[in-house]
């Protein structure tokens, strides 16, 4: 019997209620992170990615939005909360971090005061003590001389500077998750890779899972176990991050990991997925993606279940056999 | 953070020097106008023209001229009005100052207090019904002149409930704080009110305005995750944030009004201030005067911008490198 996984999300919904229509921003979303787990969310922006996880920890402000469907967060129902409940498992428990580090700062305050504000609000420690963690943090999170830097203006650093500012906040209270918000995607290249491995490397010190939402395939090859494909705020693939990206199993999933820009092949164009993200106002009544699907079927008018074994499900109609003669004759151009 | 001050004010004192001069070309050099005439006024005799050219130097070059002006004006204080013949300016201005000073620093304290209340209330209520109600008070407010909502007050005060629940109002005028701390309250009490009700109005609808920005903003979003209550998400930084676009308008408004520009509320409950003192002499094309009059605004004017960049700086880091 595993030990219990840390979030579980059962059947998530969030729908907004607009002129047109309710638009279903997240459609039925589940998943499980276990303990010390990284699961990464990938998927096309627009794909309801970021909305759901602001769901959960009641971070969807609009007033026309309904939210459904369970979070368990260590065995507790927090979707529904009250701000005050949710206040001590915002920053405490659950750690977030944001995709636009130049904007994720109150501009007004040193990043010392930003941190040791959250310290004080969740660990309750004297002002000096609160300060000398900040100034710890400042260091794990490897900005140079944080003794000086503690007392710097957010506008004084760069944006991976600011980011890890951003990362030495969510990890301040020891939190149990890790949320991050496209950690990467403000970022330019060789800052990424140094984030992704701080995040690595901090998870091990701090036992902490990670949640990584992403539209990168290549930061989910390197940070997640296990990856939830998303399309149109529906999941259409869960599986092993191995497994995924050795045996992808739906058409979507295998249009992401084509569109991957490769060193060693020569292409004379980038694969792409032809058509644009489908709206969520008027989403088909069938499978999402069946509008820009190469393989539809008559049968993809209905909507596909999200099925397979345990550890890799999919929401497509294909048969196994038809998958397969499919990916050979992709990986095995004339 | 000190430096940042120190240039500021020195730059203060150069904008001060330039206003001097422009206005004293402004009067004594603009081609084809005699400045003797001018100062002297109407109809003036040969032989006051004559006093007047040698008062200010008038055959001599410009920078003498200037400085004589400013010796008259600054240092020996000693310019007269050739309108009302002998009356010194300067005792004028300094007379005229507290008033203005008092009527405008009290209403002052009132729209600040009472618009960062309304707009803060306001924004935090955003869609129930308590927002548009202030903002409907707001807006009239603001719509309603001074002079009139001014008459309406001193019709209520002063004639139609002064012997019923006014009676403690004492009539129009002015007494200062010296005399009687409590008179000087009263006097003020209605004048001060007319003239906040205007920029409460403004000031809580751009606070509002703000607000409801900054709670959009990403900072706000960490602060929420961060775990911090809804109190202090709103006061210690969507406030903290606004109140930046709040202080520099403050600044203008405040200046401006020390300036002379509460005449209307001045002129309405019978304050003899400065914008009173200006509006006298435009009438009655007292040059000296008026002169008199500008520089005390420019002064005031650019002091109260100089200490709002100061203040703008304390509350905004990104200021100071500039």
């Amino acid at each position: 019997m595993p030990e219990a996984p840390l979030l579980q999300v059962r059947d998530l919904t969030v729908s907004f209620a607009t002129r047109q229509g309710a638009l279903r921003a997240v459609d039925g979303l589940s998943f499980d992170v276990g303990q010390k787990e990284i699961v990464g969310i990938v998927g096309e922006s627009g794909s309801g990615k970021s909305v759901a996880i602001y769901s959960m920890l009641g971070l969807v402000r609009e007033k026309n939005a309904t939210i459904t469907g369970s979070v368990l967060f260590e065995g507790r129902e927090i979707l529904g909360l009250s701000d005050k409940e949710l206040q001590p498992i915002r920053g405490g428990s659950i750690g977030m971090i944001f995709q636009d580090p130049m904007t994720a700062l109150t501009p007004v305050y040193t990043v010392g005061w930003q941190l040791v504000e959250q310290i004080r609000q969740h660990l309750h420690l004297p002002k000096a003590a609160a300060r000398q963690r900040a100034i710890e943090l400042l260091g794990q999170v490897g900005i140079p001389d944080p003794k000086s830097r503690v007392d710097r203006y957010p506008h004084e650093f760069s944006g991976g500077m600011r980011q890890r500012v951003v990362i030495a906040m969510a990890l301040s209270c020891n939190p149990r998750l890790l949320i991050a918000d496209e950690p990467t995607t403000a970022l330019d290249v060789t800052t990424q890779a140094q984030i992704l491995d701080l995040m690595l490397k901090l998870q091990d010190t701090y036992d902490s899972s990670i949640v990584i939402i992403t539209h990168d395939m290549g930061v989910i090859a390197e940070m997640a176990h296990r990856v939830v494909v998303m399309y149109a705020g529906r999941p259409v693939e869960i599986a092993r991050e191995l497994d995924l990206v050795r045996h992808p199993r739906h058409p979507y999933t295998w249009g992401l990991l084509d569109a991957v820009p490769r060193l060693d092949a020569k292409h004379d164009r980038l694969r792409t997925i032809r058509g644009n993200a489908v709206s969520p106002l008027n989403l088909p009544p069938g499978c999402a993606f069946a509008p820009r699907c190469d393989y539809v079927m008559d049968q993809c008018a209905q909507r596909p279940p999200l099925q397979g074994d345990a550890d890799h499900v999919d929401a497509c109609w294909l048969s196994d056999a038809q998958r397969v003669t499919i990916r050979q004759r992709v990986e095995q151009p004339s | 953070m000190i430096y940042f001050i120190v240039r500021r004010f020195a730059s203060a004192v150069l904008v001060l020097f330039a206003i001097s001069v422009s206005v004293f070309l402004i009067f004594f050099a603009t081609p084809g106008v005699d400045p003797a005439a001018r100062i002297a006024g109407r109809s003036a005799s040969a032989q006051v023209l004559a006093h007047v050219a040698r008062e200010f130097g008038l055959n001599r070059p410009l920078p003498i001229r200037y400085w004589l002006m400013m010796e008259h004006l600054f240092i020996k204080q000693d310019l007269t009005s050739y309108v009302n013949i002998g009356v010194r300016v300067v005792p004028q201005i300094t007379q005229a100052a507290p008033i203005t000073l008092s009527l405008v620093i009290g209403a002052a304290v009132i729209w600040m207090i009472v618009g960062v209340l309304g707009g803060v209330v306001a924004a935090a209520n955003q869609g129930k019904f308590i927002d548009p109600f202030i903002m409907f008070i707001g807006i009239a407010a603001v719509s309603v002149p001074a002079y009139w909502l001014g008459e309406v007050m001193n019709l209520l005060t002063q004639s139609k409930f002064h012997s019923s629940i006014f009676a403690w109002v004492p009539p129009p005028g002015y007494v200062s704080f010296t005399t009687s701390p409590s008179e000087w309250f009263l006097h003020l009490l209605f004048p001060w009110l007319t003239l906040a009700a205007l920029y409460a109005g403004i000031y809580a609808r751009v606070l509002r305005a703000e607000l409801v920005n900054a709670l959009n903003e990403d900072y706000v979003r960490t602060a929420r995750a961060k775990g911090l209550s809804e109190r202090r998400i709103l006061f210690r930084h969507a406030l903290r944030c606004s109140l930046i676009s709040i202080v520099s308008l403050f600044g203008l408004d405040f200046g401006a009004l020390i300036g002379g520009a509460a005449l209307l509320t001045e002129v309405v409950f019978g304050l003899p201030g400065v914008g009173m003192l200006t509006y006298t002499s435009l009438q009655n094309l007292d040059l000296p005067v008026i002169m008199g009059c500008v520089m005390y605004g420019a002064f005031f004017v650019v002091l109260a911008n100089a200490v709002v960049d100061v203040l703008y700086a304390y509350l905004d880091p990104r200021v100071r490198l500039a």
